[in-house]
């Protein structure tokens, strides 16, 4: 054996030695664990699997968007609880970018007040954690609500009350061929947009495509209402008197306390993240990038449009996910005000009532971090195509 | 149209200005008699011009007063930062407004109508705040149920380590790493031993007995000197260069970082005795922090994998020429520069933490906010939950905002020296 094999040796050795030794820890951690929990389980007589999903659940949950009652599956009450959690981290993507663009646009306002206001707001709602908003919001500020007969009256079509907040409800019929018409309408304005950047940068022409695209997004949907046969009715909410007592609101739909209280919690918090990241995003862009952009004569839309955000947005895109993620992993937090949540659908009631806790929490955590995976691979196939094309 | 004929400048300056500050005054005694004398002066309008009437005055009034340049430094000022547009000035109304109605409200609620006096709720008599409720309270909110006569110990404990912490300020630098290595490796003995007792005569208290603000510090202070280790190795594993180390390391983080915090917790109350072998029992405490612990470790790795990317390739290329090893190379060249680099992000990661230990509450473990929870069902002092969340709030918030200028200080003064 000549001197350098032995050293190409003792090199694969430093290599494989470590190597072989994490596997070995991890694998040896995972079967003592594996092997005390079958040994536990035995203890209890309980055999470890997934067959309790088609179980006939027999718990009833407060809030729910698809039809469900104890007579249903753990597997059904389980995807309750995911689009309940789906839900409100929606409504709360939503609020939260639009508080959080708008503070963070506040902050660099040339404005005192408005730029006072706004880093006051995201000092204060950043430096409280979320679970105390939370509980501030549902056992203090909306518990001050007042009783149905005092109703917070909005126009006479919705109503804010302690027991939640009414709002019309949409009756549809034919609702299939509107879906179908916001479907056409996207990929005309897809179209649109195409042709228009073809045209411009062969022949030169403008066409607006902007105006034309949201032309195209309220004429086709209303179209299918002359002519497709959908038709729309609002169900107003009604104040009821059920005894001498006590009111109550019948009709339209309403919106629970604890959704709400979420919803506005999870929002403001994460608000203040997305107004550091915008405003971040925003000053990161050169001033010398806006001064070439106004020198070759661009107006200051154009100068918005074409030359800030674009940049700012690379910017802000990647740190924004990683808020959204938190805000629907914070979503959660909804077990301590009782939104029927995954956490507290699965991993709360229907733990206690199985006593599979393995399987459980398995699950739960295993869907939650399928919704983190898939959104940051979303998000990162995103931020590749906006990023920039080094040639 | 009439607006822009009516441009002011500088040599009708006067009647302008005095134009300007009549509507201006006009539109704020419109808001003012409205607010605080529920007195609508403009009832004449329709409802809408009538609602709108104090903003669209005083909008007048500032248009009016926007004068450029008009040698007035005080005027100009104004104009610069409150009234530099038709928009800004209208911006700067909508927050005054907004300001005149919550602001004075809120400070009746907070300090003018509220209760100081007394020891129940039958002394709170005002309209406001009840903060007999937190002084009551007060000691079950700070230490929880911790026996009264054992408290000191808690103190004592929080005392050493205010002290060793504020010591690394003022002694030399020889000393400061006694300190640290102190902080994390025999601090965490003594304080435990200390507070939970059962050796040298200490009454034994368990942990379900601990709680308030001591324990919110008590679980943050353990899972970040326990988190810190864990995740340098975690972030070296991740930058290793073999496979089965970088794969389990990446797995690892990438596991703890997508789930929340919550399913977590659970996972400790229910899930981790399952695993432990028959008969032996973990303390619930325990369980949280390892919990805790590992679920900050993944995001230490990564403030910390961060910091190693940001060294120049030079520093590892020199120590390698040193013949120094992949140990050597890391602890005395690599980690020494890439943990000063990260102390902000440290720093953030330990805020995060401290705002993420209420959770804890999902196993029964009453911190803060948990005991306020337990307060405010307690049948004597119903309704007082409003009273308790904002004392929570300031409280953490106290902390938090602190420790995040802190940090903020510290990251202006790093970047500078780069």
């Amino acid at each position: 054996m000549n001197l350098k094999n032995f050293q190409i040796e003792i090199k694969n050795k430093k290599r494989l030695i470590p190597q072989v030794l994490t596997l070995l820890f991890i694998v040896l951690g995972i079967s003592y664990f594996a092997f005390n929990a079958q040994v536990n389980m035995g203890n209890r007589g309980i055999a470890f699997g997934f067959g309790f999903l088609s179980q006939e659940a027999s718990f009833d949950i407060g809030f729910s968007l698809i039809d469900y009652d104890g007579s249903y599956s753990y597997a059904r009450a389980f995807l309750v609880g995911l689009l309940n959690t789906l839900l409100v981290s929606a409504i709360g993507i939503i609020i939260a970018t639009l508080i959080g663009v708008t503070i963070g646009i506040g902050r660099l306002s040339s404005n005192y007040l408005v730029a006072k206001f706004s880093e006051v707001y995201v000092e204060v709602f950043r430096n409280i954690p979320l679970l105390l908003q939370l509980f501030f919001w549902y056992f203090a500020a909306l518990r001050a609500l007042p009783l149905p007969e005092n109703a917070i009256n909005f126009y006479d079509i919705s109503y804010l009350t302690v027991k939640g907040w009414y709002v019309p409800k949409f009756i549809w019929s034919n609702f299939s061929i509107f879906i179908y018409s916001i479907i056409a309408s996207i990929v005309a304005i897809i179209f649109v947009s195409k042709y228009a950047k073809k045209q411009r940068e062969e022949f030169g022409k403008h066409i607006p495509s902007f105006y034309l695209g949201i032309g195209l997004f309220f004429t086709i949907p209303s179209l299918s209402f002359l002519f497709g046969g959908v038709t729309l009715k609002f169900e107003i909410p009604v104040l009821n008197q059920m005894t001498t007592t006590i009111f109550n609101f019948q009709g339209g739909v309403s919106i629970i306390p604890e959704l709400m209280s979420l919803a506005l919690a999870l929002s403001m918090y994460t608000a203040t993240f997305i107004a550091e990241n915008v405003r971040a995003g925003i000053q990161g862009v050169g001033k010398g990038q806006k001064e070439a952009a106004a020198s070759i004569g661009l107006t200051n839309t154009q100068i918005l449009k074409l030359v800030v955000l674009p940049q700012a947005l690379r910017i802000i895109i990647p740190p924004t996910t990683n808020q959204y993620l938190n805000l629907t992993k914070n979503s959660s937090l909804a077990a301590a005000i009782a939104y029927p949540d995954l956490v507290l659908v699965f991993a709360g009631t229907a733990l206690m009532q199985t006593g599979r806790a393995i399987e459980i929490v398995s699950i739960t955590m295993g869907t939650y971090l399928l919704l983190s995976l898939s959104i940051s691979s979303l998000m990162n196939w995103y931020n590749k195509s906006v990023a920039i094309k080094e040639k | 149209m009439n607006l822009i004929i009516l441009k002011p400048n500088k040599e009708n300056l006067h009647s302008y200005l005095a134009l300007g500050i009549c509507l201006l005054s006009i539109g704020f005694l419109d808001i003012f008699s409205s607010i605080f004398l529920n007195l609508n002066i403009t009832f004449f309008l329709p409802s809408v011009i009538s609602y709108l009437s104090p903003l669209i005055l005083s909008a007048l009034g500032l248009h009016f007063i926007r004068i450029e340049y008009s040698g007035n430094k005080t005027l100009d000022k104004i104009n610069k930062n409150l009234n530099s547009s038709n928009f800004n000035a209208i911006m700067s109304l909508i927050v005054i407004f907004v300001l005149i109605k919550y602001v004075p409200p809120l400070l009746n609620w907070t300090f003018f109508d509220a209760n100081f006096l007394g020891n129940t709720k039958e002394d709170c008599t005002g309209e406001g705040a009840c903060w007999v409720f937190v002084k009551v309270w007060f000691n079950r909110f700070m230490y929880g149920m911790y026996p009264n006569v054992e408290q000191w110990r808690i103190n004592i404990s929080f005392l050493i380590l205010l002290c060793s912490i504020f010591s690394i300020f003022i002694l030399p630098q020889k000393y400061k790493k006694y300190i640290i290595l102190f902080l994390l490796f025999i601090f965490p003995v003594i304080a435990l031993n200390l507070i939970s007792g059962g050796i040298l005569g200490l009454k034994w208290i368990e942990t379900g007995a601990w709680g308030g603000l001591s324990l919110t510090f008590i679980v943050s202070a353990f899972a970040l000197i326990f988190c810190f280790p864990i995740g340098v190795f975690l972030a070296l594993g991740r930058r290793s260069d073999l496979p089965a180390i970088k794969y389990s390391s990446i797995g690892f983080i990438e596991l703890w970082r997508g789930v929340p915090l919550i399913t977590v917790l659970f996972m400790s109350a229910v899930m981790f005795p399952m695993f432990l072998p028959d008969g032996t029992y973990m303390d619930k405490l325990m369980r949280v922090i390892i919990a805790i612990t590992l679920f900050e470790a993944a995001y230490m790795a990564e403030v910390v994998r961060g910091g190693l990317q940001a060294l120049p390739r030079g520093q590892y290329d020199a120590a390698k020429s040193l013949g120094m090893g992949y140990w050597r190379m890391h602890f005395f060249i690599i980690l020494p520069q890439a943990l000063k680099l990260v102390i902000p992000g440290i720093a953030n990661t330990f805020l995060a933490l401290v705002k993420d230990t209420p959770l804890i509450f999902v196993v029964g473990l009453l911190e803060l906010a948990g005991m306020i929870g337990l307060a405010k069902t307690n049948p004597k002092w119903l309704g007082m939950a409003a009273e308790g969340y904002v004392f929570a709030a300031f409280v953490f918030w106290v902390i938090c905002f602190t420790m995040s200028r802190y940090s903020q200080n510290l990251e202006k003064k790093l970047s500078t020296e780069r």
